[in-house]
């Protein structure tokens, strides 16, 4: 056994599951409040590197403040979004909001392809994580290493913040009984504009984190998202903490596929959907309808 | 008779103006017209209760005064401000508390956590410690899911949680119902000991027999109106007509 080969590709597992996991907790907190599934996800997170990418080439703005201000920029964007298209459709039915989603990710990608094309545009890693670390047992690129801590981090914050705050209290409450919640005096339209603007940022922080592994792209979400809907799927949906695990443990799997069995590696995880689907619908960690 | 009950205080000639008052209040459920021009007043201090047969309208009538119903007409005065076009969380910052039929305890929320939901609204809401002196299961309960409670806690706790904010004006929707007569005997007492330290309550109840153990005025509520009105000394007086409207 190749012992640097599999743990490069635990490695690569775990980048991916970084991505999975910011993406599809994202997902969680906009399903679990709006009701929506968010087929624009993608998209966002396309926009979250490409904020960062003008930043750096308009603006001079480097790594470091594009981590905090393209998630703001591209959260701001989808709070507009969801003021002004997704609030209509409260109270109707998923497929409503998954339709008018998939729309608005098919007009954000359009326009981006219709400037930049479908080429990749170059997004160099900041100087303090360049070159990496030799192991022993195998060689860590910093960057890569940044990517997955930093994720881990912020999934883990974002976590804390839901389960354990008032203010993850309000939301739950508000994702129970969204009408008692407001007759108590809690405005929970802007909560909710601001919970939607909330999953868009993480969305946009993982685009910002991907922009120098995998380059700029129109389609780079369009590629991602329909793999982190069965994260979520797999998770249950709307489960915050299911997502996170989901993530990480899906992004391994799919490392270890690649090494063992490379051929696999793109399907396992819509075999493993299929199979929590069949076994348990509402996912490893949701709860049942 | 409504007018006179309307305009007649149970205690004095020299009646405090209304905090609550009612005209002509009409609300919809989608297309189905549900209340067909609602009259009644509230005073500072009081504890009036609506009574009337499942489906007359009175919960429709607390979920419209607090803006839970979407499509609503007429006259809703708060502390003199109109208040039918206000949106239900600035209605509750304006001081009125909701206690829904159905408790709405948050099942995704701990005891503590449903405790603390609602926002302070204004100063003189209970702390804690009195809330625990009011109610002392919820003390040894408070790291619970709040759906983990009995029934007649989860009374309590629906009860305390809106103590909390400091809001004067509590509606409550049924607040017995379902319960066992020892608890219903304490949230009797309970509401007894809000109305002796100045809280308003407007009240929803089936049952007029333990209403009459809190209640200083009685509103009958038949078909989306309101049809009769008497201070709760004049209940005996009225009981025949009571049995008739309530068909019991």
């Amino acid at each position: 056994m190749n012992y640097q080969a599999l743990f490069a590709q635990l490695l690569v597992g775990l980048i991916n599951g970084s991505f999975y996991a910011l993406l599809s907790l994202g997902l969680a907190v906009i399903f679990g409040m709006l009701n929506i599934i968010n087929f624009a996800h993608g998209a966002l997170y396309m926009m979250g590197a490409f904020a960062a990418y003008f930043l750096l080439n308009v603006a001079g703005i480097g790594y470091w403040p594009a981590l905090i201000l393209a998630p703001i920029a591209v959260g701001i964007f989808g709070m507009i979004l969801e003021r002004t298209m997704l609030q209509w459709l409260s109270g109707l039915d998923h497929l409503y909001g998954l339709l008018l989603t998939f729309g608005m990710a098919l007009i954000i990608q359009g326009v981006f392809q219709n400037y930049f094309g479908s080429s990749g545009l170059p997004y160099a890693i900041p100087d303090e994580l360049k070159g990496g670390v030799n192991l022993g047992f195998m060689f860590l690129p910093i960057y890569r290493g940044w990517v997955v801590i930093f994720s881990l981090i912020v999934c883990i914050a974002t976590w804390f913040v839901i389960e354990r705050t008032r203010l993850g209290a309000n939301l739950r409450a508000a994702t129970e009984n969204p009408t008692l919640v407001r007759a108590f005096g809690i405005n929970v339209p802007r909560m909710i504009t601001l919970t939607y603007g909330l999953g868009v940022g993480l969305a946009a922080l993982a685009g910002v984190l991907s922009a120098p592994i995998n380059q700029v792209r129109p389609l780079m979400g369009a590629d991602l998202i329909i793999v982190v809907f069965a994260v979520v799927v797999i998770g249950g949906m709307g489960s915050i903490m299911g997502s996170i695990i989901t993530g990480f443990a899906l992004g391994i799997v799919e490392g270890l596929t690649k090494y063992f069995y490379p051929e696999a590696s793109n399907t396992v995880v819509f075999v493993l959907m299929v199979l929590v689907l069949l076994v348990k619908p509402s996912g490893l960690t949701g709860r049942a309808a | 008779m409504v007018e006179a009950v309307m305009t007649k205080s149970p205690a004095t000639a020299s009646a405090p103006k209304p905090i609550l008052e009612i005209d002509n209040l009409e609300a919809w459920y989608g297309e189905s017209h549900i209340l067909h021009g609602i009259n009644f007043n509230v005073r500072p201090g009081e504890v009036v209760t609506l009574l009337g047969r499942n489906g007359a309208g009175k919960t429709t009538t607390l979920k419209s005064i607090m803006g839970i119903i979407g499509k609503r007409t007429g006259s809703i005065k708060f502390d003199g401000q109109d208040i039918i076009k206000t949106s239900s969380d600035k209605i509750a910052r304006k001081g009125i508390a909701f206690c829904p039929e159905e408790r709405g305890i948050f099942a995704s929320l701990d005891v503590r956590e449903n405790l603390m939901l609602p926002p302070i609204v204004r100063e003189g809401g209970l702390s804690l410690d009195q809330i625990f002196d009011l109610f002392p299961n919820l003390k040894e309960r408070l790291n619970s899911q709040g759906t983990k409670l009995s029934g007649g806690e989860q009374q309590m706790l629906a009860i305390a949680r809106i103590l909390r904010t400091g809001a004067r004006f509590l509606m409550l929707d049924e607040p017995t119902e379902g319960l066992a007569p020892v608890i219903i005997q304490q949230i009797g007492h309970t509401i007894q000991r809000l109305k002796s330290e100045g809280f308003t309550i407007l009240l929803v109840e089936q049952n007029f027999r333990w209403a009459s153990t809190v209640a200083d005025r009685f509103y009958i509520v038949e078909h989306g109106k309101i049809i009769d009105g008497f201070a709760n000394s004049e209940l005996q007086a009225n009981m025949d007509k009571l049995h008739t409207y309530l068909g019991v």
